[in-house]
């Protein structure tokens, strides 16, 4: 038997909830947030570091209060969920499959919100050489077992990568009294956000050796060590800079990966870059009625940005809902210089935009310029830009009337 | 029959796929069997690291034992992994010329084929080879319909829990140190678990079978360890190929060349290379070698991606060639003339897989030369594995949560593993308890992510299951513990 609903959401995290919250300030009252672990806020639960809110509430929070903030607001508004329950099909006609103890649930819904978050990059997909012993973590890993369960993964610690989580359980683990050893980051710059290098690893005396990657790993039982090495302008090993370091665990933040398992099974269109769904200006991916925000979108590097797009694709979600989200004309986001990424990457109507970018390196006194072919729309100075940084500009419906392209670079 | 502890008519070294086929079918008959692993389960060495092919017998030379064995295995396979509920698939496989010279060397593997009693073997252009194979590059290619497909880690730890289902006796974490001969002509064997006697012995100890027979029989044999890697891509690239795809191999060469396998669960495996080496544990992969193996892929399918990939692992070849004359030597499957009731398996490489059935049927005669053996007339030829959730149609799948919860808990969310399975592969009747023994039997961690959603959902499985302390719980039994311990236990107050 299939259950009908006005809108599903997929995922119980930061996302989900904040989605789930806007929709229902809206108006909508058929909604059933589906997530899969034994509680809502997702991976929020295991960040139990603070600095979360400053945005949003403009104080700073750990990541369990500010998923509590969301949680309190699902449980006033008795927004329904379901726990401990998998979504294990999606079609385009918008049809749920749901597996939990219960047996299996059918769902059609008339909007679908995407909000399945992301996963780490593992050893195995940047091809690591060496052995295979335990000792080998994902960051994210490590920090469900020390901050959930109590576990101490190791007690010598390299951490190859600078990406946040990275960053933040360099910190745990010393806090722990684990030795961590060095951070070893393959760009010449952080992939973390600098408050994070601050805080987790200068405080602490932790090395950060950037151009440095680790090039082979040792032991068969337990890992009983690691090879580093230094690259050279070009990537290359730098001969002579190998050099072992004796630990018993590598940690690795290596990168994230938006979940998009269900997403391309229900063949939504993605982007090769982001790794999420290309989506119009409010979320919608390339199945009408099907939205996507948070990390499974983007990966973003604050939890705020990602409550907020969550509110933001919803003024989508209730237009769709009432018909009036019709596809009016369809302009394609061109990315010039200087830009990994754009989101959206289409527009669909005037309207006022937040339009989210990562740029290619970093840089000082970058200028980012919006084009239409013909004329300049938006010139925004930068006094300084990181890829590590997510940058969001708002480009107003005034701003964006009567366009025929829409180009974005960075100068 | 001998009854006392650690006494056995028969034990066999080494618990691979041959060890574990050798196990069941000494079980058919009324003797006591003890198998000896060093490992922490069985499968661990050269089982579990291989393509997973079923060959069809045309890359031997005829009047071989690789020959005729291979192609026997490959007969009876199906019906085995009937038996067994272990996963075979006979998908075929295509051997691809890209060179004009090479489609000379595909005219001579058929004949050969054909001579070993390989079926159905042919010839096909490169208009067929597109047909077959869209994605592939190639101007001709030998079709061999009879390749199949199974998981030989599945098949190894089926063939295991079979033969103990038949009462043959499974030691593991026992390795052996030394054989001696007792004045009444049984052998005793000292492991690190005590002492064992028996009066035959098997020796399928794979790698280390010329260490094994060294400590009867000096200097008979020697091994030499020949490392392949492989690339593991994720099952979204399962399209790209439907059948097993071969280059054409090289005259002299110890391997069949880099091919690309759909591996059982629509994997992708790109390999193996082939590298001898010195240590016979060295394990590792390495850069030069993952670069080749990303260079062959664009020479035969260039729609693979390195995105695709989720890991890399090596496996080693017992080959008794040295690498000066590289090539093949042919099976040992012996018993030792200066040993009586000393049976050598040595020099087990491929098609290992597909043999092994018929090695240990061989085994078993030379034993009937010898001995009165009297039919087990329990033998239990069926065993269950453990039922896939995923694989199930929507009807089961209700039904299987009605009748237990855990079957609506998933678990590893890539592979769409319930914590039914887990627990199932928990209390494996092995007894093997590390993570990777979860893994093999249940495919939890295999999939894209890697156990980053999984794995503490395992841990606390099999810590509550074995009440295990964190320092106890290992990813492959000894030394490779995955936890120091607990922190922050006690708060102050």
């Amino acid at each position: 038997m299939i259950q009908k609903k006005e809108v599903v959401i997929i995922g119980g995290g930061a996302a989900g909830l904040a989605a789930a919250v806007a929709c229902h300030q809206k108006g909508i009252e058929d909604i059933l947030i589906i997530e899969r672990g034994d509680y809502l806020g997702g991976i929020l639960n295991q960040c139990i570091h603070d600095g979360f809110g400053l945005e949003k509430f403009n104080t700073s929070l750990t990541g369990p209060e500010y998923a509590q903030r969301y949680i309190d607001k699902v449980a006033n508004r008795k927004i329904p969920f379901l726990l401990n329950s998998m979504v294990i099909g999606l079609t385009p006609q918008k049809e749920v499959v749901v597996v939990n103890s219960q047996g299996l649930q059918h769902y059609r819904a008339k909007v679908i919100i995407l909000a399945m978050g992301c996963r780490e990059r593992t050893r195995g997909a940047i091809s690591i050489p060496g052995t295979r012993p335990s000792g080998i973590y994902t960051a994210g890993v490590a920090q469900e077992l020390i901050n959930l369960k109590n576990y101490m993964v190791g007690e010598k610690i390299v951490v190859l990568g600078s990406g946040d989580i990275g960053l933040i359980m360099a910190r745990r683990l010393s806090l722990e009294g684990a030795e961590v050893i060095m951070v070893a980051e393959k760009l010449p710059y952080s992939s973390g956000l600098p408050r994070n290098i601050n805080q987790c690893l200068y405080d602490f005396d932790i090395p950060l050796l950037l151009s440095h990657t680790v090039v082979d790993i040792e032991g068969n039982g337990r890992l009983s060590g690691v090879t580093i090495a230094q690259l050279g302008k070009r990537g290359g090993i730098i001969p002579g800079s190998k050099r072992k370091i004796t630990c018993d665990t590598l940690l690795l933040s290596v990168g994230l990966i938006p979940e998009n398992e269900l997403s391309r099974e229900a063949g939504i269109t993605l982007d090769n870059i982001t790794g999420g769904p290309q989506v119009d200006e409010r979320g919608q991916t390339s199945i009408p009625g099907i939205f996507s925000c948070g990390n499974v979108l983007q990966v973003h590097d604050i939890v705020d940005n990602v409550s907020l797009e969550a509110e933001y694709i919803v003024e989508g979600v209730i237009e769709y809902l009432k018909g009036k989200l019709t596809k009016e004309r369809k302009i394609k986001v061109e990315l010039g210089n200087g830009l990994r990424y754009v989101v959206p990457q289409t527009l669909i109507r005037v309207k006022d935009i937040i339009f989210s970018f990562r740029v290619n390196q970093p840089g000082r006194k970058k200028i980012l310029l919006f084009e239409d072919g013909i004329r300049l729309i938006k010139k925004k100075s930068l006094q300084r830009v990181n890829p590590a940084e997510m940058i969001r500009i708002k480009l107003s419906s005034k701003e964006l009337e009567g366009i025929k392209r829409l180009k974005v670079k960075l100068v | 029959m001998k009854t006392t502890n650690n006494n056995y008519d028969v034990i066999i070294i080494g618990g691979g796929v041959v060890g574990c086929a050798v196990a069941r079918e000494l079980s058919r008959y009324k003797l006591n069997v003890a198998l000896l692993e060093k490992e922490a389960d069985v499968g661990w060495g050269i089982s579990c690291r291989n393509s997973g092919v079923v060959h069809s017998g045309f890359n031997y030379k005829p009047g071989t034992l690789r020959a005729q064995l291979c192609v026997e295995g490959n007969r009876s396979f199906a019906k085995l992994c009937q038996e067994l509920d272990v996963p075979y698939k006979k998908i075929g496989k295509v051997v691809v010329a890209q060179k004009k010279e090479e489609v000379e060397e595909l005219k001579r593997l058929k004949v050969q084929g054909e001579k070993n009693g390989v079926e159905e073997l042919e010839i096909i252009d490169s208009d067929k080879l597109k047909r077959l194979e869209p994605n592939v590059k190639g101007i001709a290619a030998l079709y061999s319909p009879e390749t199949a497909i199974t998981s030989p880690y599945l098949l190894t730890i089926a063939l295991a829990e079979n033969a103990l289902n038949n009462a043959v006796s499974f030691f593991l974490n026992t390795k052996v140190k030394s054989i001696t001969r007792l004045r009444n002509s049984d052998f005793r064997i000292t492991t690190n678990k005590g002492e064992f006697t028996s009066s035959y012995v098997i020796n399928s100890a794979g790698l280390y079978s010329d260490k094994v027979a060294h400590m009867v029989e000096k200097d008979k044999y020697r091994i030499y360890p020949c490392r392949g890697e492989y690339y593991v891509l994720d099952k979204n690239a399962s399209w790209i190929i439907n059948r097993l795809i071969y280059p054409v191999p090289k005259a002299v060469s110890g391997g069949l060349g880099i091919h690309f396998t759909p591996t059982i669960d629509k994997n992708i495996l790109i390999g193996p290379s082939n590298e001898y080496i010195k240590q016979k544990d060295n394990l590792s992969t390495t850069s030069q070698i993952m670069k080749l193996l990303s260079a062959e892929a664009q020479k035969f399918l260039p729609l693979i991606s390195s995105r695709d990939i989720i890991r890399s692992y090596s496996g080693i070849r017992a080959k008794q060639a040295p690498s000066s004359e590289s090539g093949y030597w042919d099976f040992v499957i012996e018993e030792s003339n200066s040993v009586n009731n000393f049976i050598n398996l040595i020099g087990i490489e491929s098609p290992g897989l597909a043999s092994a059935q018929p090695i240990a049927k061989k085994v078993v005669e030379i034993i009937k030369r010898k001995e009165n053996l009297k039919t087990n007339s329990n033998f239990k030829p069926f065993r269950k594995g453990i039922l896939r959730f995923e694989e199930q149609d929507e009807k089961t799948k209700i039904a299987l949560i009605k009748q237990d919860p855990n079957y609506g808990e998933i678990v590893c969310r890539c592979e769409k593993v319930t914590k039914k399975e887990i627990l199932e592969a928990a209390n494996n009747p092995l007894g093997a308890r590390s993570l990777i023994s979860i893994k093999y039997r249940t495919r939890a961690m295999m999939g894209r992510c890697q156990g980053g959603y999984c794995l503490p959902r395992i841990m606390e499985l099999l810590k509550e299951r074995y009440e295990l302390t964190p320092q106890e719980i290992t990813l492959k039994g000894e030394h490779s513990y995955l936890l120091t311990g607990y922190r922050s236990d006690e708060v102050s107050i």
